[in-house]
């Protein structure tokens, strides 16, 4: 098993080459913000591990909200976030990324601070590297190659069940030996191909057993002491949800139109969000606390098509920024905003709330997971307004669904078995 | 603060659309029109004899309803920082931007630029809706179109709807499942719905009032001035409600090509029958209205117990859920899937924390659809064009054959929340059910992004074996105009027949 990986990579733009920087990443695009896949700059599809990769200029409208505590408002320089989604090792992929499209990353970091013609390009974006706090992967262990192969296999089954109309009339059992014969045919002709899974690397199994025993342990050993806090945590944390201000002015129609542009184009959509941590340590430990929760979520309980209820994510993050002041959303999701805020609102609002809630302006919570999302409108409101617009986004399995790779995945599987139960022969039916 | 959430419903004050369907007035016609002259038109609108929601006995033989698009309130004078409180999706119109009508589906042969009305310059003023018995209509159209009204007015598009009967154009039977209004406000609305309801909270349809989060939906609230007539807020009882009582209008003409849905029946069965079996299969019920899945064996809350609703609509897909009975794509599953929230059974406390934690599922590929009552709509529709039946229709249409279709209207309280995500969502939606390829088989455009192909397919799943696929599905329905409109209460539509006037009050009401 492959496992995924991120990488992310911030830096200031200089700001009188801040429009350069705009006009060399619309560049990149065939339209409204949608990468051209072999477009010369970076050609995001010879890059065979990556799922998804975007450019986001950090351009934050509601920095100014933080103001409402009292205190003093920063300014933020604009910033460049190039972050994607990709199979295996993250050092691996950089090194293979610089090879592919080493000259469009540097007329693109030429526009960022501290980059010169000189500038050793891998280090460089080590050094700008942010982690995710909190890293979410709808199947862990689906590789691009995975997917590529399976799509070809479902493509091959519907062109021969559709050319051989009376095929999907036989009986189960012969249906399943026919397509079983005729899948075998076209792997032996060479046009199929389905390589088996690589092996798990070692680092990566040892990093996830010391990861699933970690937090449980510190947890455990901080019991004592949790347990005493917790009064004294609902009391700071009531306080403070009954005065925290909401910042919901009314929505900048251009705003909008200009974010609605770039989406819909496609089963899948791309979304970000950008807002300001709440004043204080309180906040700003509870949000940790929290992202590392969802985040241990992520890696040892909803690793297998759904996060929670939502089931519609391919990959989503929270990232630090600014030495924990801000943090950036960043996902992928099927359907359009209004249905994938609806997931939020109505099947995950706790989990949105544990996060968000920590932000500045976020719609009134009760004891961290009432309320808050629950107040649909507002909460759109609040989503739309910290959104921001991808300049470039990459889609590395446009036109299928999150739902569309598992089905094509048990098709696969399916088609491997030489003998399926009665019950698992139904169920592989129904996928045809 | 007092108990807000069941104040009584000033049915003196709701437009009469919202509550009946005027469905013994055979005889309709929708006006859309812009101003061409706005001192006349607001004295028009002033004086308009606007149907309540009253319950009249004996009953009127005719109703006049009146709507706005924001277009038109811009245009009768309504201060622009009121018409911009309304919802971003009513100011900037159904055709307001390219974004949208992708969402829609509103693409292709259906895209705005190829609107009869409804697009651009042929966006209308406002919408005048006249309802009258056969016998009432000669002498209600002559009353209604007035000299004031011919000076006021331009026509922009004359919906002249045919007379009703029970049949949509394919020949189905229609008007069958609609939400109940909670008219009583009775339903505690809790925060999961563990059942499927077809009672629906009055804020869903009528601004001003709970919706099914319990919360009053976004609209204009006014600061008291001396001399304005309208109702008070419910939330903010210091502010007056421009909204309360009213509701968004959803307009849609939509061209039905009736000769090319039974052709392309025929054409794949080869017989009567068939034929008819395959269409019930995409409608996803019979002809004459039987749901394809079991009926009558449910309870459904907002469902009364008649033998008329045993046969149509005590019925849940949840007994269907492979849709070995009805597909999984086909019309009535897509336009309201009766799923909970939960979408599926949930017990005690243990139970639902399981369900809310992801920990429920049994099989990979539940609890894929929203929960469904928050995309509710009320229909408000009327049908055009003569009938055909089955058999004139697989004959050539003639060089004179006239259009046939539905005048969609629908009401509702959100219109991103509930029409758009309905006709989003699940109508165009080309992963609704984990499907590929496919949208509503009767109302989805066949048009594909750039990367999936075309939506052209049905799938008809069969129990133990392959589903049947049917391929090179042709477009049976275009969109041929459309509008967002305001349905006002009767206060606030004299309000806004004044407000833009010389001097505010002078004869208002």
């Amino acid at each position: 098993m492959t496992p995924q990986s991120s990488f992310m990579v911030v830096a200031p733009i200089r700001s009188e080459r801040e429009g350069e920087l705009r006009r060399v990443l619309a560049g990149m695009n065939r339209a409204n913000g949608q990468a051209g896949p072999l477009n010369p700059l970076i050609p995001f599809q010879a890059l065979e591990s990556l799922h998804f990769a975007r450019f986001v200029v950090l351009d934050d409208s509601t920095t100014d909200d933080i103001g409402v505590y009292g205190v003093p408002v920063p300014t933020y320089p604009h910033a460049l976030a190039f972050l994607g989604d990709i199979d295996g090792d993250r050092d691996v992929f950089m090194r293979d990324l610089v090879k592919h499209a080493g000259n469009g990353l540097r007329q693109v970091f030429l526009c960022c601070e501290g980059f010169t013609e000189s500038t050793d390009l891998v280090q460089w974006m080590d050094e700008h590297e942010h982690r995710p706090a909190a890293y979410y992967v709808n199947w862990r262990g689906r590789t691009m190659r995975q997917i590529r192969e399976e799509a070809a296999v479902a493509t091959a089954v519907a062109s021969y069940l559709r050319a051989n109309q009376t095929v999907p009339r036989q009986p189960p059992r012969d249906l399943h030996a026919t397509l079983r014969r005729h899948f075998e045919a076209e792997v032996a002709a060479g046009r199929l191909t389905l390589a088996p899974e690589d092996p798990t690397p070692l680092r990566w199994w040892i990093a996830h057993a010391v990861n699933l025993v970690a937090l449980p342990l510190i947890a455990l050993v901080l019991l004592p002491v949790l347990l005493l806090y917790v009064p004294i945590f609902a009391y700071q944390l009531r306080r403070r949800e009954k005065r925290d201000p909401e910042v919901i002015p009314p929505l900048d129609p251009a705003h909008v139109s200009r974010l609605a542009q770039m989406e819909d184009h496609e089963l899948t959509n791309q979304f970000n969000a950008i807002g300001s941590v709440k004043p204080g340590r309180f906040r700003h430990w509870l949000l940790v606390a929290v992202l590392s929760l969802i985040d241990y979520g992520a890696r040892h309980l909803y690793f297998r098509g759904r996060l929670a209820r939502v089931h519609t994510i391919h990959a989503a993050r929270w990232v630090f920024l600014d030495g924990g002041r801000r943090v950036l959303f960043a996902s992928n999701y099927d359907g359009s905003l209004e249905s994938y805020m609806d997931d939020f609102i109505n099947k995950v609002s706790f989990g949105l709330n544990l996060a968000f809630s920590n932000g500045v302006g976020y719609p009134s919570t009760r004891w961290l997971v009432l309320d808050g999302a629950r107040n649909e409108q507002k909460f759109k409101s609040v989503l739309r307004r910290h959104q921001l617009p991808s300049q470039v986004w990459y889609n590395g399995h446009t036109g299928f669904t999150a739902h569309h790779l598992e089905r094509n995945a048990r098709l696969r599987r399916g088609l491997q078995s030489a003998s399926l139960s009665d019950r698992e022969l139904a169920d592989w039916c129904r996928l045809l | 603060m007092a108990d807000i959430s069941t104040s009584a419903v000033d049915y003196e004050d709701v437009q009469g659309l919202i509550r009946f369907g005027h469905g013994k007035l055979s005889r309709a016609c929708f006006y859309a029109l812009q101003i061409r002259d706005a001192a006349a038109a607001r004295h028009w609108l002033r004086q308009a004899p606007v149907a309540s929601a009253v319950v009249r006995k004996p009953l009127p033989v005719s109703a006049l309803q009146v709507a706005l698009t924001a277009r038109g309130m811009k245009a009768l004078g309504v201060p622009s920082a009121i018409v911009a409180s309304f919802s971003p999706e009513f100011v900037s119109g159904m055709a307001g931007d390219e974004a949208r009508a992708r969402r829609l589906g509103d693409v292709g042969n259906s895209a705005p630029s190829q609107w009869r009305w409804g697009a651009s310059q042929r966006t209308p003023d406002l919408l005048v809706m006249l309802f009258a018995s056969a016998e009432a209509w000669p002498g209600t159209e002559a009353a209604t179109m007035n000299s004031l009204w011919r000076e006021a007015f331009q026509s922009t598009a004359c919906l002249r709807a045919a007379d009703l009967d029970r049949n949509e154009p394919f020949g189905f039977a229609d008007g069958l499942s609609q939400p109940e209004v909670d008219w009583e406000q009775s339903r505690v609305i809790r925060k999961d719905e563990t059942e499927y309801t077809n009672l629906s909270a009055l804020g869903e349809f009528v601004l001003g009032y709970r919706n099914e989060y319990g919360r009053f939906t976004e609209r204009p609230l006014l600061d008291p001035v001396a001399g304005i007539d309208l109702p008070t807020a419910l939330d903010a009882p210091q502010k007056l409600d421009l909204g309360r009582h009213g509701a968004y209008l959803v307009i849609r003409e939509l061209r039905q090509d009736v000769r090319r849905f039974w052709q392309y029946m025929h054409a794949q069965t080869g017989s009567a029958v068939e034929a008819s079996r395959l269409a019930e299969a995409m409608m996803g019920r019979t002809m004459n209205g039987e749901p394809l899945v079991q009926c009558g064996g449910r309870s459904i809350q907002g469902i009364a117990r008649t033998p008329e609703n045993d046969r149509l609509n005590h019925f849940l897909f949840a007994d269907d859920p492979n849709g070995e009975r009805c597909p999984l794509g086909a019309h009535i599953r897509r336009a309201n899937p009766r799923n909970s929230d939960f979408g599926g059974p949930a017990g005690g406390p243990v139970s639902r924390l399981m369900h809310s934690l992801g920990f429920a599922a049994k099989e990979w590929r539940d609890d894929r659809v929203a929960s469904t009552r928050f995309h509710r709509i009320l229909r408000r529709g009327r049908k055009f064009g003569p009938n055909l039946t089955h058999e004139e229709a697989l004959r050539p249409a003639r060089a004179d054959d006239p259009e046939r279709g539905l005048y969609f209207g629908c009401v509702n309280a959100n219109i991103a929340r509930q029409f758009e995500f309905i006709q989003n969502a699940w109508i165009m939606g080309a992963g609704f059910e984990g499907l590929t390829g496919e949208r509503d088989p009767v109302l989805g455009t066949r048009s594909g992004d750039a990367h999936m192909g075309p939506c052209n397919t049905f799938t008809i799943p069969t129990a133990g074996g392959a589903s049947r696929r049917l391929y090179d599905l042709p477009e049976f329905v275009t969109v041929r105009g459309g509008a967002y409109f305001f349905l006002p209460g009767i206060r606030a539509l004299r309000y806004l027949a004044t407000v833009g006037g010389p001097s505010l009050g002078q004869s208002g009401g």
